[in-house]
Order: C-alpha cells, then sequence, then structure tokens
C-alpha cells in the first residue's frame, strides 16, 4: 500500500487536472439524492476512484464564489482515444444553497469542473480480500472501487449504512458490483438496525479481509479506522473536509495526519488527501465540528509557560 | 502592458494575491505562472507554522471569511524548495513575508536575501497586516510606529535596488497615515488591501462558525473597500501629503473590469485572490481582460490609466 507523504506532494508527481465546461446529460433522484451525469471529457480520461471534482456554482458573475467538491462515482471514458464524450457522475445531497443551484441544473445546462482532483485510493499489488465501507452517499465512489479490485482478484464485501433506506445509496449497485452487501441503518429501516461499525469485525473476519477503504462521515471512518486496527486490516479513508477550492492554494482544507516520519503536520485534505491511512489521521484532534491542532503538530502554537 | 513597480519594469501589472495562490506548483497546473508580472507566495515566517484549526473558512456574499492563520513551512524551507522552483520556470517573485515581531521579519527578510535564487525576486511585499495572528491587539497595521518599525529593519536586509512593499490593513481610522509612516520608513510601495476583519456565527449551533472565530473577509465583496483605499493613498500622493510611490491594488478583483477600476483609482498593478478559489485561470484571465479593455478604449500603454480617475473627478 502507498504511504502517507511527509511533505507536501510536488506537482511533477501529481496527476493532470483540467478545467472544463462540463454539460449535464442526466439528472436523475436516488433515494434523498441527486445522480448527475456531465458530458466531461477530460475528467473521464484521467480519473481513478476516490478522486473527486470542483463545481462552480452559478456563472462567473455569481456571488457564490467557493467551488463545491463531490467524489466521482464513475467515469465512462469516451468512445474516441482521446477520451473526447467521456462522462463523469457525482452525487450530490442538497444541503445548502450551492448544492441546491448544483441539484437544480437541467440536462444541457453547463457546469464548470475541476477535476480530477487529489489522490486515489491505492490498489492492492496482491488479491486479497478488501471490504469497503460507505456512510450515506459516501458510497458513491466504492462500486467503481470495487470493480477495479475484483478485476485484480480481490474478494470484496461491501457495507453501506445511513441514518435511514432514503438515505442509503447504490444498494442494488452493490449486489451487482461486490461479493457480500451488509445494510445498517440507525433506525432500522432497513437492514441491521445500527451502526456501519457494528457489523464490520464480522464482514474483515469472515473473509479475512486485509484492507478496509471507507468513505463517509469523520465519526464513522474514526469507527472503520479503529475497527480496522482491532482486527489486522488497513484502512483507507477518503476523509470529506470542507473545501473553498479544492486546489490546494486556499488551506481550508487540512486534517492532522502523521507522516511516515513520525510526526504530525496540518496537511490540506484535496491535494495530500482525501484518501489518508486511517492509522495516520489524528482522530484525538477530530471533532464533530472541526480539527484543532494537536499541541505536538509541526509548527503548533507554543504553549505560554512562565 | 509593461508597468514599473520601483526600480524594476514588470512585463505586466497582473499578479496573484498573496494566500490565494499557494507558492506557485499548484496553479501552474492550470497556467504558466511566469506569464504574471510577479507571482506572490503565501507569507513566510521564521519557523514552520501549523496555522489554526478548522473550519477556517466561510462563505459570504460575494466572498469568503478565512482564519488559516499563516500556516507555512518557515523561511528556511520555502528558499530550498518554493523559491528555487519558482525561478526554475522562470516566474518573477514577489515574496511575502510575515513575522510576529520586527526582529523576526528582519530574520526573515535576511534569509531570503541569501537564497541562491534571489534572483528571481523583483520585490518583496511585507504582510504588516494579516488579522489571523494570536494577538491582534498586535497587527502591525493599524499603528504607524509599529509599522514604520517593522519597515525600517526590513529595509535594511534588502538591497536597495529590490523594492519592498507594505500591505496595509483597511481596518484603520487613516490609512493615509499608516501609508505615509511606512513609506518614511523605506517603503518603496504599498499593497492594498489585506482582507478585512470580519466574523460569523454558525446560526444551527449557534456559536461561532470559525475555528479562529474572526477571519478576514475577501472577494468580489470587499472590492469598493479597496477601491476607496487606493483612491485616498493616491490623492494625498497627489496632493503632496507623502511622497509618491507606487501602488499594488488587490481587493476583489474577478474580471479585467474590476482591475481597471483599481488601476483608475491609482494602482500601478494589481493582485488576483479570491477568485482563483472560483476559477485556477483568473489571473491569466483578468489579465487579458484587462488588455483588451484598454485596447478597446484606445489606450497606448497601461501607465497612462494609472490613477486616470482622480484628473476626472467632477467631470461631467
Amino acid at each position: 500500500m502507498n504511504d502517507l507523504p511527509t511533505q507536501p506532494v510536488s506537482a511533477a508527481r501529481r496527476a493532470r487536472v483540467v478545467q472544463e465546461q462540463a454539460e449535464l446529460v442526466a439528472t436523475t433522484r436516488v433515494g434523498a439524492y441527486q445522480h448527475l451525469t456531465l458530458a466531461s471529457p477530460g475528467v473521464a480520461g484521467l480519473a481513478r476512484p476516490g478522486q473527486f471534482v470542483a463545481l462552480a456554482v452559478g456563472d462567473e458573475s455569481s456571488g457564490t464564489l467557493l467551488r463545491r467538491s463531490f467524489s466521482i462515482h464513475k467515469v465512462t471514458p469516451g468512445p474516441s482515444s482521446n477520451g473526447a464524450g467521456g462522462t463523469v457522475e457525482i452525487v450530490v445531497s442538497a444541503v445548502g444553497a450551492g448544492t441546491r443551484w448544483i441539484t437544480s441544473r437541467q440536462v444541457h445546462d453547463r457546469i464548470d469542473v475541476v477535476g480530477p482532483v487529489g489522490r486515489a485510493f491505492p490498489l492492492p499489488t496482491a488479491p486479497v480480500p478488501c471490504v469497503l465501507v460507505g456512510g450515506g452517499y459516501g458510497s458513491a465512489p466504492l462500486f467503481w472501487l470495487a470493480g477495479e479490485l475484483r478485476e485484480r482478484g480481490c474478494t470484496v464485501d461491501i457495507v453501506l449504512g445511513a441514518a435511514s433506506e432514503d438515505r442509503l445509496f447504490g444498494v442494488l449497485e452493490a449486489r451487482r458490483s461486490c461479493d457480500g452487501v451488509t445494510v445498517t441503518t440507525d433506525d432500522g429501516s432497513a437492514g441491521v438496525k445500527g451502526w456501519v461499525s457494528d457489523v464490520l469485525p464480522d464482514v474483515i473476519d469472515r473473509r479475512g479481509a486485509g484492507v478496509v477503504y471507507a468513505c463517509g462521515p469523520m465519526g464513522m471512518l474514526r469507527a472503520v479506522s479503529d475497527v480496522a486496527a482491532a482486527h489486522g486490516a488497513v484502512a483507507q479513508v477518503a476523509v470529506e473536509e470542507a473545501m473553498a477550492c479544492g486546489i490546494g492554494i486556499c488551506m481550508t482544507c487540512v486534517m492532522p495526519v502523521v507522516g511516515s516520519d513520525g510526526l504530525t503536520r496540518m496537511v490540506r485534505s484535496c491535494v495530500e488527501g482525501p484518501v489518508f491511512r486511517g492509522d495516520r489521521v489524528r482522530w484525538d484532534a477530530v471533532t464533530p465540528t472541526g480539527a484543532v491542532v494537536p499541541p505536538d503538530a509541526v509548527g503548533a502554537p507554543r504553549a505560554v509557560t512562565r | 502592458m509593461s508597468t514599473t513597480l520601483g526600480a524594476r519594469r514588470l512585463a505586466n501589472p497582473l499578479m496573484t494575491a498573496s494566500g490565494c495562490a499557494a507558492n506557485g506548483q499548484e496553479l501552474h497546473r492550470f497556467f504558466d505562472v511566469s506569464e504574471l508580472g510577479a507571482f506572490v507566495t503565501k507569507s513566510v515566517m521564521s519557523e514552520p507554522r501549523s496555522g489554526r484549526g478548522t473550519p477556517r473558512m466561510a462563505e459570504t456574499p460575494s466572498g469568503m471569511l478565512n482564519s488559516i492563520g499563516l500556516q507555512g513551512p518557515g523561511i528556511q524551507a520555502f528558499v530550498e524548495h518554493d523559491l528555487p522552483w519558482l525561478a526554475s520556470v522562470g516566474a518573477t517573485v514577489l515574496p511575502s513575508i510575515a513575522g510576529g515581531s520586527a526582529t523576526e521579519f528582519a530574520h526573515v527578510a535576511a534569509v531570503l536575501r541569501s537564497s541562491d535564487a534571489f534572483g528571481c525576486v523583483a520585490g518583496v511585499e511585507v504582510n504588516i497586516s494579516c488579522p489571523n495572528v494570536a494577538n491582534r491587539g498586535l497587527v502591525f497595521a493599524c499603528d504607524p510606529l509599529s509599522s514604520a518599525k517593522v519597515i525600517a529593519l526590513v529595509r535594511e536586509q534588502v538591497p536597495r535596488d529590490v523594492p519592498i512593499f507594505a500591505k496595509l490593513s483597511p481596518d484603520v481610522t487613516d490609512i493615509t497615515a499608516i501609508a505615509a509612516a511606512c513609506v518614511k520608513a523605506g517603503a518603496d510601495g504599498l499593497t492594498m488591501i489585506n482582507t478585512l476583519l470580519g466574523m460569523s456565527i454558525d446560526t444551527d449551533r449557534l456559536r461561532p462558525h470559525l475555528g479562529g472565530v474572526t477571519g478576514g473577509l475577501s472577494g468580489p465583496g470587499i472590492r469598493p473597500v479597496a477601491v476607496r483605499a487606493v483612491w485616498q493613498v493616491r490623492a494625498a500622493m497627489d496632493e503632496g501629503r507623502m511622497p509618491t510611490v507606487p501602488i499594488i491594488g488587490v481587493g476583489g478583483v474577478r474580471t479585467g473590469t474590476d482591475a481597471l477600476e483599481l488601476v483608475a483609482a491609482g494602482a500601478s498593478a494589481v493582485q488576483v485572490g479570491t477568485a482563483s478559489f472560483n476559477d485556477p485561470t483568473a489571473p491569466v484571465r483578468v489579465l487579458r481582460e484587462l488588455t483588451g479593455l484598454l485596447e478597446e478604449k484606445g489606450f497606448a500603454t497601461f501607465d497612462e490609466v494609472v490613477g486616470i480617475a482622480h484628473g476626472r473627478q467632477g467631470e461631467s
């Protein structure tokens, strides 16, 4: 598995990124979410599972300046060798003015897309059993990942969790793309009543899983990281952090992460992430409302001593 | 479209704004950063700095609040990695430096000057006005004496042929008094404006939205404040109340028209900041748009537009 950076990733090591005016070619309601398909050939030709796109809200005179970032659900490369005609699919939960604007777009509307951004899920070099865990629409990038893993000979189990049945995403798709599917809901409206972390130990142990991939809310990622560590698996988690730009220039989406040199740094989840090894995230410093700077982090404010 | 800043002639007047472009490598994936008149780097301090906790930003009408807290690698890493990389791609650089004390500013300037890559530096921007420092009572640019002390110490460390620019805060009673103090202390030019101190409340939790509680307001929403500040200081120069030095205008520039406002008010160069978060190509797009506008209006040189609105005040 790849290691985490101890220093910011150099541009040379970063994958290419494009900005394009993508045409919306399909938009469908799925449970509590909106599933958008964008004709975005440049992004489609470059993206890997775990990467994301950053969408502008409104036109070039919009008063809403900050981009909204979404993990890529799947891509379909175009018919030509240069990727022309390729599509990118995302799943959006309309929770604020920006996401409401995005989900209210109609077919043939254009949206300014930057992508693919961020580091993809690292793939195992040997065919090890894997477990995928998705919270709500956080499961969006996992089905594409499942396909890639199974192509490599990995057995893939998936655990999908949400507060209620309408907030689950991709249960049917999971049955097609994975070897085993477990569903949990907080209210018991579908699957097992409870959290993904309640069922995860059994799933890992039953398959002897070596890697757990997860995407969803921070609290869930922390629980998944803990369970994976306790059951001998490596966790690879894609974090959800508020980002203003998505391309590494605004410094707003930082997370406290331990590098291979053992030092904690506040690293950008857009370019150093969004995928981190679960045991490298300083969950002790991550609260439901944000991350604090651990006192032992590189460059942390010095405590006042008298 | 060339412009003069102190002893230096720049190929064009467009720059990135400090803190809105990292140190070049990220934006270089979208356009060639050497196309800019100058690339302004994120403010660098003496030591590595983690910045503040999250959330670090809140969206506002036509803008945003940030409380990054000057996160950065420290001057040593900057001169070993970032500046040589910018030099390697042919960028003209305006490093932004910061400090918690006047002597820290001077130290950062001294290390910068001793860098092997210093040849790409066309000037140094002295950030005496970041609102996201631990003790906001010590924002240097709120006090003429503190500002002057920092500028004087930095001026001693930077070779005479490399201009230094004091970056000013609009959050003062009279910005011309601070500007005059900085120029008297040795600033070769002024950058206006830094962010305005603002605050946002999370109305779900009814508590401060930002980890740093207050933050710096930026984006198109603050452009009228920037135009006003540039206008006031340029007027003070024209009236002989302070020596005439070049002004770099910054604040809410998103289009060529926005840039033209600052130039007509008196700016000899323009920085693009928050707009880059919306459109990574904004700095070069604004340059293209501004160039087109000046051609349309029939101006032969950029210089003749700088401050032009002052002579036209009250014209019918």
